[in-house]
């Protein structure tokens, strides 16, 4: 894993844990668990994110990426958002 | 086919699957994957003899504590072919509230999932009378729980029919109420099947249609997706959830659906997604919005999304599913309505000394028709405050507690809700509830939840909070202890840490001071 992604995982998931499972316990979140499964993204949940990720990290989330397998996990969103940084 | 037109709930699905039409017909597309409903039929019977082989009788209850998923379809015809009574559970739910309802009902089976097993494991230990718990998914293990998937194995059983008359209960629907603890509704067989034709006479449905249901089964605005898509024999798209809007998106388009149903936090979100990129479904034909009032500005801008679509506003409480709608093409002459009686059924407004409210002038809606519930199980005392006598010997007229105007064409206005519910993304949630919820978190000694506007929610909910001396929380924390005990549509959105609430004179804290006390834009 890169540098990059790193620092893309460890923002993800503080912002997964402060905002929507508000813990501090990084235990509580595995990063290929499924966070509509674990109850911990809804729908407005993932408007959340994506409003996160896009200031964050100056990406633009088309209508047609919003699917599980862009936001349904750490990992997922760690992926998604090296490719489309890399792709600018 | 059967002999005369269908009385019971699962008498359509039985006819469906019995017809050479319909027999192979697409019930439902589930997570992409097609059911046809003589596979519904057969996976329903085998557990409805699986059911009855647990001692289940005519009348018990069955808990149903599942996502959108075809194991909760099945589970759903599976009691009523039984000659039980379902009763739903929404999947947020947390233990201590499943326990609740388990308890309240008196359910003597569980029906659910293994991703769930985090919240009902720990309520088995207590809950008393389950003769069963069946589960889909992973099954836990060393808790004699049954796998759904064997229990419908093609080798398992079918069910003999049972003797339900449509008298009988059909379901419990547990709704919130202000008392705090939530309330099963009662609703028979026949009140169930009268508003089913009912709903689908308004909304010109037929069996050629594809209802899209993105909302949970476990509120009732899902759950008559369903049954109407059985009754009609057409077909169901059913979705987890509008979480993953893309995804719903492909799936519409994929099946074709012709129906979409939402509430305004739904409808919200398709506006902001078609802002980043434009939407259009031409294939739509009819749009519902219930729940809470949908503004006529988002109800325009839908039209870009849905342009061939007939947009209809309603209005309704689970205590007799719809009270009202408006048809469509009356959307501009009667702005801020929520339309006139569904079909078979009469609305009056009275006054709060009991007399017809005249035209114009606010008054208590009253509800008369074939759709009123039985009442609340258990509660004869709630019962009687929301069913009163009605007309004739022994009828009950439903009084909603909710005020309204009536125009003299009889078409409705709503003013306002004579409780202090709070209506959150659609869903119903009792500022009692999240306050005994917050005032079990060490720490907190004092808390006031009231509901304040949200153009994405609807209302969001707020909490104001006292701390005991030299106690410190901070709202995230607070949040954190919130969401072990509460489904996450009632954990507040806002929370205000004060040093005392507004009382009144006898003592009790004073939410109107409160909302006095609020900045002007934050009041509802």
């Amino acid at each position: 894993m890169s540098s990059e992604t790193n620092v893309i995982e460890a923002k993800v998931r503080g912002y997964i844990l402060e905002n929507l499972m508000f813990s501090s316990d990084e235990s509580e979140l595995a990063n290929d668990a499924s966070l509509l499964e674990r109850g911990v993204i809804d729908s407005t949940g993932v408007l959340e994110i994506i409003l996160f990720l896009e200031g964050e990290f100056g990406i633009e989330v088309k209508a047609s990426e919003m699917l599980p397998e862009n936001f349904d996990s750490v990992n997922n969103m760690v992926r998604f958002v090296s490719r489309l940084q890399g792709a600018r | 086919m059967n002999p005369h037109p269908a009385r019971l709930l699962h008498e359509s699905l039985l006819a469906a699957a019995a017809g050479p039409a319909l027999s192979h017909k697409t019930a439902a597309v589930i997570d992409g994957e097609s059911h046809s409903y003589c596979d519904l039929l057969d996976s329903a019977l085998r557990l409805a003899a699986s059911l009855r082989g647990h001692g289940l009788k005519r009348g018990d209850r069955v808990a149903i504590y599942m996502d959108n998923s075809w194991p909760c379809v099945v589970s759903i015809y599976a009691a009523l072919l039984a000659g039980t009574v379902f009763l739903l559970v929404n999947p947020q739910t947390k233990s201590d509230k499943l326990g609740f309802i388990l308890d309240d009902s008196g359910t003597k089976l569980l029906l659910t999932d293994g991703h769930l097993s985090k919240e009902f494991l720990p309520v088995l230990a207590r809950v008393t009378g389950l003769a069963a718990v069946i589960s889909s998914g992973s099954v836990p293990a060393g808790h004699n729980i049954l796998s759904f998937g064997s229990v419908i194995d093609d080798t398992a059983p079918l069910a003999e029919p049972v003797a339900t008359i449509p008298l009988d209960l059909a379901a419990l629907i547990y709704t919130s109420g202000s008392t705090g603890n939530p309330k099963g509704v009662m609703q028979t067989h026949q009140s169930m099947m009268f508003a089913v034709g009912s709903l689908i006479e308004y909304l010109r449905l037929d069996h050629d249609d594809r209802i899209l249901c993105i909302l949970p089964l476990a509120f009732d605005y899902g759950l008559y997706q369903l049954l109407m898509t059985v009754d009609l024999g057409a077909t169901l798209v059913l979705e987890r959830s509008f979480t993953y809007p893309a995804q719903v998106f492909a799936r519409m388009r994929k099946f074709e659906v012709t129906v979409f149903p939402g509430v305004p936090t739904i409808f919200a979100m398709l506006l902001s997604v078609h802002q980043r990129e434009p939407l259009c479904f031409a294939g739509v034909t009819r749009v519902t919005n219930t729940a809470a009032a949908l503004a006529d500005a988002s109800a325009s801008r839908l039209r870009d999304i849905f342009p061939n679509a007939l947009i209809y506003k309603m209005y309704g409480l689970t205590e007799c599913k719809r009270v009202s709608y408006l048809e469509p093409e009356l959307a501009e002459s009667k702005p801020g309505s929520v339309g006139k009686a569904i079909p078979g059924t009469e609305v009056y407004l009275l006054s709060a000394d009991g007399r017809p409210t005249p035209v114009g002038e606010i008054g208590t809606l009253h509800v008369r028709g074939p759709h009123v519930m039985l009442g609340y199980w258990n509660r004869p005392d709630l019962s009687e405050q929301m069913l009163h006598p009605g007309k004739l010997p022994g009828e009950r007229v439903l009084c909603t507690q909710d005020q309204f105007r009536m125009d003299a064409d009889g078409y409705l206005y709503f003013v306002g809700r004579s409780d202090d519910i709070i209506k959150t993304r659609g869903e119903k949630v009792s500022p009692v509830e999240v306050e005994n919820a917050m005032l079990a978190i060490a720490g907190i000694r004092e808390v006031a939840v009231v509901g304040v506007p949200d153009a994405l929610l609807g209302q969001a909910i707020r909490a104001y909070v006292v701390l005991e001396p030299e106690m410190s929380l901070s709202s995230g924390q607070i949040r954190a202890r919130c969401i072990t005990q509460l489904e996450n549509f009632m954990v507040p959105q806002q929370i205000v840490l004060c040093t005392d609430l507004p009382r009144t004179t006898t003592g009790k804290i004073s939410k109107k001071a409160l909302l006095e006390q609020m900045p002007p834009e934050d009041r509802t």
